[in-house]
């Protein structure tokens, strides 16, 4: 048999295919999200570190073996996996133990993904997927693990006394992130006979607006440095993995919701909370690195911008009246839910029609 | 979209006249439409330019013979198009038509029919790739309307150079052939697009332009450069800002589109009464040892080309003929070139892609690179799913077929040839 790289090959056109792949995209991503980690690590020491790797290998090896069980195509090293441990590792607190974080990475890809047909079919985001179940199954350790800084940080006692706090109410507040200090803290004031209002001065203060740009805050190791997230995305959005319309529409989305509420509430600093709502919590992380996951996003520009948008108006509807501190977790898994319709409605239009591409029914 | 360009190795290479071939292998059908009849017969001595071919109906060309010499055979040979029947000439007695150029014409003095006539004896189809009969592009029924012709020189392919040094070296030639054109439909103003990346063909056309006396209603636009900038719709529409109806023909907007190689055809007709016999193309890629531009003669076989060229210098791993995006690759060396043909690229394993494709994955970057608003991810799940009827409502007849999905797809996954599929299976389904 003559050797198939001797044979001239025929195929259908075009003969040139653009260099990017599947892995580039995935590693591309994993590139992005580096240096936030190396910062998460470089902030609240090894154990994110030990998160990481335990996270990532959980992935990958449940990948592997999943597609071993299920006779599929072994593709465990394109990184799809790995960014999936990466998400889920920067997505749980920094103290959380060990087997929780291996655990979800198994449920994210073996249930959400593999399960669902594997990498294309899933229709939820397993790291979110992945950090909802462990919310629903140890929710003392994903929200009370977390790192305690000490003096001369934000959330130092030094800075809460010059706001007037009461060490009482602050000694309470110090652990938790800045979104569940604005979360519980309004109450824990009055409870301590402080005006309530004076939380918001402490929240939009230069210092922690400042702290929560660089990252020297608390909170999962994804929601610690917007400036290193933010470098991260440039890098994508250059490399045209990423557009920008759903995380310019999220987090629009969210500045112009947080704004509207607070100005109603008349709230004077209305504008220093809506920036204090983008930069906190895992907003720059979801809007930018797990809203855009391709398989659970819209294919098209305006049902991107949909999407965003419908990210940004249920966060917003967490964190200002829902039970949890922060929203952009659950908002992108139900959004996730509606991407199948608003692919449907958001059909680009047709060359020479008026109307977009109709058809009987979406294919997943 | 931006595909690297590859038009370096050839840019500024000079036409060249490859040597005329031992035999030619001449299809009957080198254009859209139904096959020319055969004229002659086995053991006939024909002439150059001989018409060997007429013909059949009214979107059909005529075919010439490319060199003097006897018929082999009429015969099924293996062409682009698939088999078709051929002429086989072999190379023999004297190029009386080369040596003896008949006086130039003048066509200002021709009546339109004439010069349409002209076009037609000289079987000249759309020199761009599609092989559309001239004939008929220039014959809009009335009620069309067409007020421009739009010349097209931005030659989109990567790699092909041919109607770019055309440019470059026969302006004043493009232009005449481009008022020619002008004259067969009746109308008053034409526009040139030239791409940004041809700089050279910009000036001269210009320079050209600005010393004929008097001036013509014809313009040049510069074009930026981006894929797939010169398919026929997308080209009136960045230059006439019109648009077509979904399913109608080109001439439907007013503008009828010639390609720069078609109106130096047309000139070559109707001032020297010269049949489509022989064309410019591009030899290129990492496999051939002199890549060029070179003017051969239609029915010339790639083997011959390739001899021609210098041979191989590293081993080919796929030969195409036209450009890398819309070309069709081929199989055997025997193919001979064809009146369409723009180019033969002989591409390495590293020029092309062998990629496995994977399932989508949603990434919606064909959404974003395909110019007729398609869903080409949604299309090509239902094609590999078999479910037609989710495929016929994703707009398949309005593809292009530019490549530009496939091209960008990270799966690697041949997009274009899911359109192709379902094209095909509809067709079957409807009648």
């Amino acid at each position: 048999m003559t050797d198939k790289k001797d044979m001239l090959h025929v195929s259908y056109p075009p003969h040139m295919q653009s260099g990017e792949s599947i892995p580039g995209v995935m590693w591309s991503v994993v590139g992005a999200l580096a240096p936030a980690c190396a910062f998460a690590v470089y902030l609240f020491g090894p154990p994110v570190l030990v998160l990481i790797i335990v996270s990532v290998i959980s992935a990958v090896t449940a990948e592997a073996s999943m597609q071993f069980l299920l006779k599929r195509p072994v593709t465990a090293y394109d990184g799809s996996a790995a960014v999936t441990g990466l998400l889920l590792a920067m997505n749980v607190p920094p103290l959380a133990p060990v087997w929780m974080v291996a655990l979800g990475s198994f449920f994210a890809v073996i249930i959400v993904k593999q399960l669902f047909g594997g990498l294309g079919f899933n229709i939820f985001n397993p790291a979110l997927a992945g950090r909802a179940f462990l919310m629903a199954s140890w929710p003392l350790a994903m929200t009370t693990k977390w790192y305690s800084f000490s003096a001369g940080n934000v959330l130092s006692p030094d800075i809460g006394n010059s706001f007037g706090f009461p060490p009482a109410a602050f000694d309470a507040l110090t652990r938790a992130t800045p979104l569940s200090l604005l979360k519980e803290g309004q109450k824990l004031l009055a409870d301590n006979n402080v005006a309530a209002d004076r939380l918001y001065d402490l929240v939009t203060s230069p210092a922690m607006l400042k702290s929560l740009f660089l990252g020297n805050v608390g909170g999962v190791a994804g929601e610690t440095s917007a400036l290193l997230l933010l470098a991260g995305a440039l890098f994508l959005l250059f490399r045209r993995i990423i557009t920008w319309h759903i995380p310019v529409a999220f987090i629009g989305t969210v500045a112009l919701s947080t704004a509207v509420y607070y100005y109603t509430a008349a709230v004077p600093c209305f504008y220093l909370m809506a920036l204090f709502h983008c930069l906190s919590g895992g907003l720059f992380l979801g809007a930018f690195f797990m809203a855009t996951d391709v398989v659970t996003s819209p294919v098209s520009a305006k049902g991107m911008i949909a999407f965003g948008a419908g990210c940004g108006l249920i966060t917003s509807v967490i964190r200002l009246w829902g039970g949890y501190p922060e929203g952009v977790a659950y908002s992108i898994l139900i959004m996730n839910a509606f991407v199948p319709l608003i692919d449907r409605f958001t059909r680009p239009r047709v060359f020479g029609t008026r109307v977009s591409a109709r058809t009987a029914g979406v294919e997943r | 979209m931006h595909p690297p360009e590859h038009k370096s190795a050839t840019k500024d290479l000079k036409f060249i006249n490859l040597a005329i071939p031992h035999s030619c292998y001449l299809s009957l059908q080198q254009h859209a439409g139904a096959p020319a009849k055969p004229v002659v017969s086995k053991g006939d001595t024909i002439s150059e330019g001989q018409r060997i071919g007429i013909a059949q109906g009214f979107v059909s060309a005529h075919v010439h013979s490319s060199i003097p010499g006897k018929v082999a055979d009429v015969a099924d040979i293996l062409t682009i198009y698939g088999t078709r029947q051929a002429v086989i000439v072999e190379t023999e007695g004297a190029f009386t038509a080369s040596a003896h150029p008949s006086q130039p014409v003048d066509w200002e003095s021709l009546a339109g029919g004439e010069i349409t006539e002209r076009i037609n004896d000289a079987g000249i189809v759309d020199l761009g790739g599609a092989a559309f009969p001239t004939l008929v592009k220039l014959s809009p029924s009335a009620e069309k309307r067409i007020d421009t012709l739009i010349i097209n020189g931005t030659e989109w392919e990567p790699y092909l150079t041919t109607d770019d040094m055309l440019m470059k070296t026969y302006p004043d030639a493009v232009i005449e052939g481009c008022r020619i054109t002008m004259k067969a439909l009746g109308v008053a103003s034409a526009i040139i697009g030239v791409e940004d990346n041809k700089r050279d063909s910009y000036k001269a056309l210009s320079k050209s332009l600005a010393a004929m006396n008097p001036p013509e209603n014809i313009s040049i636009k510069k074009l930026k450069t981006k894929y797939p900038q010169g398919a026929e719709k997308q080209l009136i529409s960045s230059l006439l800002r019109r648009e077509f109806p979904s399913g109608s023909l080109p001439g439907d907007t007013g503008g009828i589109v010639q390609n720069v190689g078609t109106v130096y055809a047309i000139r070559e007709a109707v001032v020297f009464g010269r049949p489509l016999i022989m064309r410019h193309i591009t030899v290129s890629g990492g496999a051939i040892a002199r890549p060029g531009n070179y003017k051969v003669r239609i029915g010339m076989r790639i083997s011959d080309i390739v001899d021609e060229c210098g041979g191989f210098k590293r081993q080919p791993a796929k030969i195409v003929m036209g450009g890398p995006m819309c070309g069709i690759s081929v199989h055997s060396m025997d193919i001979p070139v064809v009146k369409g043909t723009s180019g033969v690229l002989f591409l390495t394993g590293e020029e092309v892609s062998f990629r496995d494709y994977s399932p989508c994955i949603r990434c919606g970057k064909c959404v974003t690179v395909c110019p007729v608003g398609l869903l080409p991810c949604d299309l090509g799940n239902a094609v590999e799913k078999e479910r037609l009827d989710i495929a016929a409502g994703l707009n398949p007849f309005d593809c292009i077929m530019c490549g530009s999905c496939s091209y960008v797809c990270p799966a690697k996954r041949p997009l274009s040839h899911f359109f192709k599929i379902a094209q095909e299976k509809i067709q079957v389904v409807r009648e």
